[in-house]
């Protein structure tokens, strides 16, 4: 059952970590190092570049940084920002950390959920965040995304929703796991009323947040090298004592195995999602007349 | 910490106690056992079927970990793969055309993981059931008889009722796995399983839960035939309910709500 791969705290909020892009500046043009080409990129270059190296490689993203660069200017109106995570269980530590967090991320949960258009098409976004406890998902954030399905459905709008997770937020214990059921069903209600469900799976996807939302879109897309899976690595290791191959887990291994739909780069998801959002209608089922 | 809770877990773990079959053989009359998931294969760590329950049709799903230790590997120790969780699916699905109610007994330590498992979409697979069982048109009563660990448990229980045996625990992530992650140090899990409120006790409080089921004769004729009774009652009930589907949904929307702040 430990399937849940959260990352250290540490590495949620150090700069510069794995994928992480340092915020502090030092003298001269700031770079940073591509961990798959290993090329230093000037920092304002792949900030332009929409924290893409030019060899492809995707780094992580903040969760508002990918709202400015999807949504069209000034559409995006945000939903649910005041709800926020108590510590119902008393877990010890757990109301330090989540104040840490808030503060080093500037975020107060997990997710940011709102209404946007893309190229003109209104829908309702949701988007996870990797600075805030690797996109833990506990109470707020099965309300928010429960919240925003309601919603959808009601103003018959489709959903875009990105995911980055290590899976349910253990601090909140059983109430977390029944996030899964809750935002599930909000999703299954919106699919029975004709509506339109993206998933776009970022890194990581994983534990219960790809065994419920991140799987259930009508559109399952990825981004390039974005680690998705259920178990995480270290557990599947143990639990078989088999090295595991480096394109395991992978976005291109699990489109290869028929659970994704398509890769898509950041460059260009904004044009794809326009499309698919117009084929649909904004989120309707349209009459087809071949006209 | 007391260390109550992970003495929970450990009773919950421990051999000797029923496991899934004993509970379809005990509880119900003539159980025909189906296979197979119609994808790829059959699953011995779901065993599924249709058996009577008083005069009545119904579909029972148990997770199986076996008793001997053959029996056991045989089962993979009641760790599901995707296809177990299918052929439970595809069960679920048969009992909704038929209009007859879903029984499901849960005991797993969690859903497998394995490098075959992820291939076949063990992530898919729960989440295809979380999202159909909410609507399922048919009663569902999920019984916790030993340990509900995490999304592999969960992908059997979005049901109208969830009850636990006195000593069974439902959790997030296993003690060990909790304490390793956290603490670094899985020692720790003592403290970790007071912390996480994986009893029945605390799955209650919590609202995940609708009753507990006492267990000072597991085992013996008369506790079958009580959980026997309690399920007949319960179904008959549900079975009458016009707004069983919007009412399963509001069971699951409700919890954690309140939990949630909101802050100006």
């Amino acid at each position: 059952m430990a399937w849940i791969n959260f990352l250290k705290p540490k590495n949620q909020l150090e700069e510069g970590g794995r994928s992480g892009v340092p915020i502090q500046e030092d003298a001269g043009e700031p770079e940073k190092k591509c961990p798959n080409c290993h090329k230093n990129i000037p920092l304002s270059r792949l900030w332009a570049d929409n924290l893409v190296c030019s060899c492809g490689y995707h780094f992580r993203m903040k969760a508002r940084q990918r709202i400015r660069m999807l949504a069209d200017k000034g559409s995006f109106r945000e939903l649910y920002g005041q709800m926020e995570a108590g510590n119902p269980l008393d877990f010890p530590g757990y109301t330090d950390k989540v104040e840490t967090v808030r503060a080093a991320s500037g975020e107060r949960e997990a997710v940011i959920c709102g209404t946007a258009k893309i190229q003109g098409q209104s829908l309702c976004l949701f988007v996870m965040e990797s600075y805030f406890m690797m996109g833990s998902m506990g109470s707020a954030v099965g309300e928010k995304i429960t919240s925003l399905f309601e919603y959808a459905a009601r103003h018959r709008l489709a959903v875009v929703g990105f995911t980055v997770s290590g899976g349910a937020r253990m601090q909140e214990g059983l109430l977390s796991l029944m996030q899964m059921a809750k935002i599930s069903a909000a999703v299954k209600r919106h699919g029975d009323a004709g509506l339109l469900y993206i998933s776009v799976l970022t890194d990581p996807t994983t534990g219960g947040v790809t065994a419920s939302f991140a799987m259930e879109g009508d559109i399952i897309l990825a981004e390039p090298g974005a680690t998705v899976g259920f178990a995480g690595k270290r557990v599947i290791e143990q639990t078989t004592r088999k090295s595991l191959p480096k394109e395991f887990q992978k976005s291109e291994f699990v489109l290869e195995h028929g659970f994704i739909d398509a890769i898509i780069a950041r460059p260009n998801q904004r044009k794809l999602l326009a499309e698919l959002l117009k084929i649909h209608d904004g989120g309707r089922t349209n009459e087809w007349s071949g006209l | 910490m007391s260390g109550a809770a992970y003495d929970r877990v450990k009773i919950a773990r421990g051999g000797g106690r029923p496991t899934g079959r004993d509970y379809i053989k005990n509880i119900f009359r003539g159980f025909i056992e189906l296979h197979g998931d119609r994808r790829c294969g059959d699953d011995p760590a779901i065993v599924g079927g249709i058996a009577r329950l008083g005069g009545s049709p119904v579909t029972v799903i148990a997770i199986e970990k076996g008793h001997t230790a053959a029996e056991r590997v045989a089962r993979n120790f009641g760790a599901p793969n995707p296809e177990g969780y299918r052929k439970a699916l595809r069960l679920m699905k048969q009992a909704e055309k038929f209009g007859r109610p879903v029984v499901c007994f849960v005991d797993t330590s969690g859903a497998s993981c394995t490098i075959g498992a992820e291939e076949r979409g063990q992530g898919q697979a729960i989440a295809e059931n979380l999202m159909e069982m909410s609507t399922l048109c048919v009663p569902i009563i999920s019984i916790l008889i030993g340990e509900g660990g995490s999304g592999g448990a969960l992908a059997l229980a979005v049901a109208d009722r969830v009850w636990m045996l006195q000593n069974a625990v439902y959790s997030v992530i296993s003690p060990e796995g909790c304490a390793s992650i956290l603490w670094k140090d899985s020692s720790m899990a003592a403290a970790a399983a007071d912390s996480l409120k994986l009893t029945a006790e605390d799955a209650k409080s919590l609202g995940v839960i609708e009753r507990i089921l006492p267990e000072s004769d597991i085992g013996q004729k008369e506790y079958y035939d009580r959980i026997g009774t309690l399920l007949m009652r319960e179904l008959k009930e549900l079975s009458a309910d016009p707004d069983l589907v919007a009412g399963r949904y509001d069971r699951f929307r409700r919890i954690g709500r309140k939990q949630v702040k909101e802050k100006p």
